[in-house]
């Protein structure tokens, strides 16, 4: 009889704990292949145990695709039950599959990538981490489960972008990251509590049963669901970096670059997104707090692409790129389209993680060299790693037939025609889009095109550990797109999968636009992607140089991008310097060292006297102990008598 | 009313193998004497055996003397796992110490059936009798260290005191006999809810039979001999003194007024609580005093008799169901720390100073991880068994609103974080003293910690088995 994934699709969080386990614990001592096969091997297996599960799962009717796997129960106090609990419907089914197995590219391209670093068992041990902690996240069946995942991805996420820990930089980063994600947790566990105390319970199921049942309209005016909703939602901005937490991603560039491509590109910076399209049924019932996803989706979409454009580290410029592809995700959830919201999500893992595999072939290939401006004429020398980013770019970009066409085609259109959209949406993400191809291409050809000075050291590809995972992403870069077609095309399959999941969601009316429309909306984001690959091949091809004559030309406008809107310094100013001010004059000098540790020195120096005059009771002879038993007696005897009497 | 053997099956099981091995050892080779711990360890494997058996069995035997109910099987086990894990720390120690006495094993193993009884009795002078057969049995082992003269002075002063309180104790069951006729506790009980007046031998009876187990359970103003006694005595020894003798004495305790003396809880009650607070404020500031770790976790199994006590008096079901969590808790612990510093103290157990666990990361990085552990549950830190059992034993003294005795225990507990961090401070923030080669780990003390730490932190996280046996076992 075949393995039944259905009951036993659970061990697959099982592998890659196990993996971390092991190299964590005992890593140092096996020698690098060990560390690297363990590691590649369990991740594996787990992919393999989800996919063997899809397999299975697919084959079930749409209704059925609910599988629940009770592991044990966790916290059990009064009323409040949260389970260790697995829940399994189209939604997670596709989180894990993206998280397995691009995260299982991600190891073997590591294997490589991390070679010549000291701690490559630490570094493992922390991937495979990160596989289970997501994987929790993602398949876990209530928001305690969940938050605990959350908390644990961010953890992994802080490990590794410090993983360098002997550059002060990738020290603050990981810390900037840290803190900034703890604003938007406390609003993602304020969330649960309010959901506790409204539902009494913080399950899934039971949750979205009771909302289908006590909310039948949709929230007219802020209520217990909006505050539930927009709680839940400023955790989302923290870890999808959205606008006005979105400050730590692009400093998170400082981990090496496949966790780059993993945690901060293809897998957790879309927990925002997944918390949010998985609570649909209260979303859904709160729509303004959704006008304000889709508005801040569509202002970081379109604020984030502006900042990229004249970024000149490659690794930042495709970290604005995913601040501003999470924004278009936003939109799509913003506007009610949760299951286009999640094919973005999903498109986008491939093709950004390829992006990023990429970059850091290159970076690879040039001995640590990030500047865009150093870089040039690297087709040559690097062919597998520009075909295949030429496929990311143009699958970025929305060129069909590519993938990020469809699903970025399916949320402007969404955008447009949605109960919730608005043509402004649509225009915030179609302008966007062009600038998303501008920057995109930008980048292609200062890294592969023009004139570079490698002739002294010609840099090449690396083993095929770097160049098969580049070549798998590029394969789903190009087709996972087919799978989702818009109406004027075929079925969208994709869609169809995911709607167990989202069965709870409120309805704000079908829209129903016809195919020329929908057309001529696509043929105009088309329009806009050509417009900027146009502007790009003119400023960096064509005539090379108008760029900086350009930024000459408009010095406060470069300088305000080139210092990305200054957000950072605003922060440093109304934040962090006065807390800073405040917790080192009043916290520190005055309640810490006076007060405090007044207090505490005193007590403590209080018990150690009594402490030494307890100790010279004890004299070490048997007739004053004698004697001390003998009046504890008497004093006990007087009590009971006195207490009887 | 029958004999019924089978209800103290356990206990003849463990005095047969205490028999056999008192016969056997005389004609074991002296350099293989260690060795008879092993069928030590399968006698009281078969009697803990037995215990899980008679599980849920229900009934008296002896003619009324000796209870089998859930509770004294309960602490059966407990004596019993107690009892095997200082075996298995003791063989080694033995072989180290070069204390070739297989009578080592029968005495413990006699010690331990006298706590049993001590679980089970249903009468005063089985009570009586059961702690006798442990304290007699433990005179001799604390005195095990021959070539010491601290063991045989601290045994001494033990028997000496020991004999002076159980004069109290035997003085207290009369006077209850005189007050009540009888000294069955169903029997007392009954006297006591249809009696009109309470004599004043009820008094003199109650204050001393408080005063003899109290002097066992090590709690203030009884305490005295504890640090001189632990500190002269083998290790594995003081381990037994601190886990297991003190737990008998409190079960036995705990029977005799829960079940003997409820009329007269009010009186206890008031008693003990005040005893708790002393025992707590003596224990931890005492401890934070010494320089001597034996001497150290003496006072701190005196702070621990008060954390206990507080569960005591809150004298409800979730109390006692707290205390048998606790009891368990603490025997991890406890007897997890005593066997790691049994390794590192070495031959003649010259390394007891604390300053002596200076940077012994460096050299001991599993063990002093491990003592660290047991250390931190001691100190009740979540995620350890010992903050469980704090959590529970005084959640149920605030069920029976005794809040200022909660507050005063938080204190204390504060208070006792100093001295159980100060040598997990002193273990990884020092450098070593002295450059020594790592104490050699014998197998089977890596068992016993290995166990300890696993239990440490199972029931730290996930406390729901021993509580659910335990509000079986909490009975009154």
């Amino acid at each position: 009889m075949p393995y039944n994934f259905e009951n036993g699709f659970w061990v697959l969080i099982l592998f890659p704990l196990l993996g971390a386990a092991v190299n964590g614990l005992m890593g140092k001592r096996f020698p690098a292949g060990m560390v690297a096969l363990i590691a590649c091997f369990m991740s594996g297996l787990s992919f393999l145990v989800a996919f063997g599960t899809f397999l299975q799962f697919s084959n079930l009717p749409g209704e059925s695709r609910v599988l629940s796997k009770h592991l044990f129960t966790w916290i059990e106090s009064g009323n409040f039950v949260a389970s260790f609990g697995l829940l399994l419907d189209p939604l997670s089914m596709v989180m894990i599959l993206i998280i397995t197995g691009v995260g299982f590219l991600i190891h073997v391209y590591s294997t490589r990538y991390m070679r010549e670093h000291p701690g490559f068992y630490r570094y493992f041990a922390y991937l495979n981490l990160f596989i289970f902690m997501m994987s929790v996240l993602a398949l876990a069946d209530n928001y305690l489960m969940m938050f605990i995942g959350w908390e644990g991805v961010g953890l992994c996420s802080y490990l590794l972008i410090g993983y360098y820990f002997d550059r002060k930089s990738a020290g603050d980063a990981a810390k900037k990251a840290f803190i900034v994600n703890r604003v938007g947790d406390a609003g993602f566990i304020l969330g649960v509590l309010l959901i506790f105390r409204t539902f009494q319970s913080v399950e899934f199921i039971p949750v979205f049963e009771q909302v289908v049942r006590r909310f039948p309209e949709a929230e007219a005016s802020f209520g217990i669901l909006s505050a539930i909703a927009l709680l839940l939602f400023v955790g989302a901005i923290g870890k999808s970096a959205q606008i006005p937490l979105y400050v730590w991603l692009p400093d998170a560039m400082e981990g090496p670059t496949p966790v780059s491509a993993l945690i901060h590109a293809a897998t957790m910076v879309t927990a925002g997104v997944y918390l949010t399209a998985r609570s649909a049924a209260l979303y859904s019932r709160t729509p303004e707090v959704l006008a304000l996803v889709a508005s801040i989706g569509a202002i970081t979409a379109l604020f984030a692409a502006l900042i990229a454009t004249v970024q000149t580290d490659i690794k930042r410029v495709l970290a604005y790129s995913t601040v501003s592809q999470l924004g278009y995700m936003f939109i799509a959830v913003g506007v009610g389209a949760f299951g286009a919201g999640i094919f973005h999500l999903f498109t986008h893992a491939f093709f950004k993680a390829l992006l990023f595999l990429g970059a850091g072939s290159v970076i690879l290939a040039l001995h640590h060299e990030q500047n865009l401006f150093k870089m040039g004429g690297l087709r040559r020398y690097l062919p597998i790693t520009s075909l295949t980013m030429w496929i990311g770019t143009l699958a970025i970009s929305g060129i069909p037939p590519f993938a990020g066409f469809f699903s970025k085609d399916e949320i402007l259109a969404k955008a447009y025609e949605s109960p919730l959209g608005s043509p402004l949406l649509w225009a915030l993400g179609l302008v966007a889009a062009g600038l998303t191809a501008f920057y995109m291409f930008r980048l292609m050809f200062l890294t592969f095109h023009g004139r570079g000075h490698h002739e002294k050291h010609p840099p090449r590809e690396d083993s095929n550990s770097v160049s098969i995972p580049l070549l798998f992403l590029a394969l789903f870069s190009l087709i996972a797109g087919w799978i989702g077609l818009p109406p004027y095309l075929g079925i969208n399959r994709f869609e169809h999968f995911l709607e167990p999941s989202f069965r709870y969601q409120y309805q704000h009316g079908a829209s129903e636009t016809a195919h020329t429309s929908e057309l001529l909306l696509a043929s105009v984001t088309i329009l806009a992607a050509v417009l900027g690959i146009a502007v790009s091949y003119l400023l960096y091809v064509r005539k090379p140089g108008t760029s900086g004559k350009l930024a000459s030309r408009f010095p406060s406008v470069y300088r305000i991008l080139e210092r990305k809107f200054y957000v950072d310094e605003i922060y440093d100013f109304l934040v962090v310097h006065p807390l800073y001010r405040l917790a080192v004059r009043t916290l520190w000098r005055t309640i810490d060292v006076r007060l405090i540790d007044g207090t505490v020195n005193g007590t403590g120096s209080f018990f150690q006297a009594w402490g030494h005059l307890l100790k010279r009771i004890q004299a070490g002879y048997a007739r004053i102990y004698a004697s001390w038993v003998l009046w504890g007696a008497l004093l006990v005897i007087l009590y009971c008598y006195f207490s009887l009497a | 009313m029958d004999l019924e053997y089978t209800t103290l099956l356990p206990e003849i099981i463990l005095s047969l193998s205490g028999i056999l091995l008192m016969m056997s050892a005389p004609m074991v080779d002296r350099e293989r004497q260690h060795s008879l711990g092993y069928p030590a360890l399968l006698g009281i494997g078969t009697a803990f055996a037995a215990t899980v058996v008679q599980w849920g069995l229900s009934g008296e035997g002896f003619y009324g003397m000796v209870f089998q109910d859930s509770f004294s099987q309960l602490c059966k086990l407990l004596f019993l796992f107690s009892a095997a894990a200082i075996t298995l720390s003791a063989m080694s120690y033995l072989e180290r110490e070069k204390l070739l006495h297989g009578e080592f094993f029968a005495l413990l193993s006699f010690a331990t059936v006298g706590m049993c009884l001590m679980a089970s009795s249903a009468d005063l002078i089985l009570t009586f009798l059961g702690l006798e057969i442990l304290s007699v049995s433990t005179y001799i082992l604390v005195a095990f260290r021959e070539k010491d003269p601290k063991s045989t002075e601290s045994a001494l002063k033990y028997f000496i005191l020991g004999a002076f309180s159980t004069a109290f104790l035997l003085y207290g069951i009369a006077f209850i006999y005189g007050a009540t006729g009888t000294t069955r506790y169903t029997q007392v009980a009954d006297f006591l809810s249809s009696a009109s007046f309470y004599p004043l031998a009820l008094a003199l009876g109650l204050a001393l039979i408080a005063v003899g187990f109290g002097f066992k359970a090590a709690v203030t103003p009884f305490h005295v001999w504890t640090p001189d006694v632990y500190e002269g005595a083998p290790l594995p020894i003081a381990m037994h003194l601190a886990v297991s003798s003190k737990a008998a004495a409190l079960v036995a305790l705990l029977r005799i007024f829960y079940q003997m003396l409820p009329d007269l809880s009010q009186q206890w009650e008031g008693m003990l609580s005040i005893s708790a607070v002393l025992t707590m404020a003596v224990g931890n500031i005492a401890a934070l005093t010494q320089t001597n770790i034996k001497r150290m976790l003496a006072y701190s199994s005196i702070a621990h008799a008060g954390y206990l006590l507080v569960g005591f008096c809150a004298n409800n079901a979730s109390g006692v169901q707290a205390m048998l969590f606790y009891l368990f808790a603490y025997a991890l612990m406890n007897v997890g720390a005593f066997t790691v510093i049994q390794v590192m103290a070495r031959d003649n157990e010259r390394f007891l100073s604390i300053s002596d666990f200076r940077g012994t990361a460096r050299r001991h990085p599993y063990l002093s991880a491990a003592l660290a552990s047991f250390l931190v549950s001691l100190a009740g830190i979540p995620a350890t068994a010992g903050f469980m059992g704090k959590l529970f034993m005084f959640a149920a003294a605030i069920e029976s609103q005794h809040y200022t005795l909660v507050v005063i225990a938080l204190l204390a507990s504060a208070v006792g974080l100093y001295y159980y961090l100060r040598v997990i401070v002193l273990m990884y923030m020092w450098e070593p003293s002295d450059i020594l080669e790592p104490a050699p780990v014998p197998l089977s003390a890596k068992i016993v910690i290995a166990i300890m730490i696993i239990g440490t932190f199972y029931l730290g996280i996930y406390p729901k088995p021993i509580l659910d046996l335990a509000s079986e076992a909490a009975i009154f």
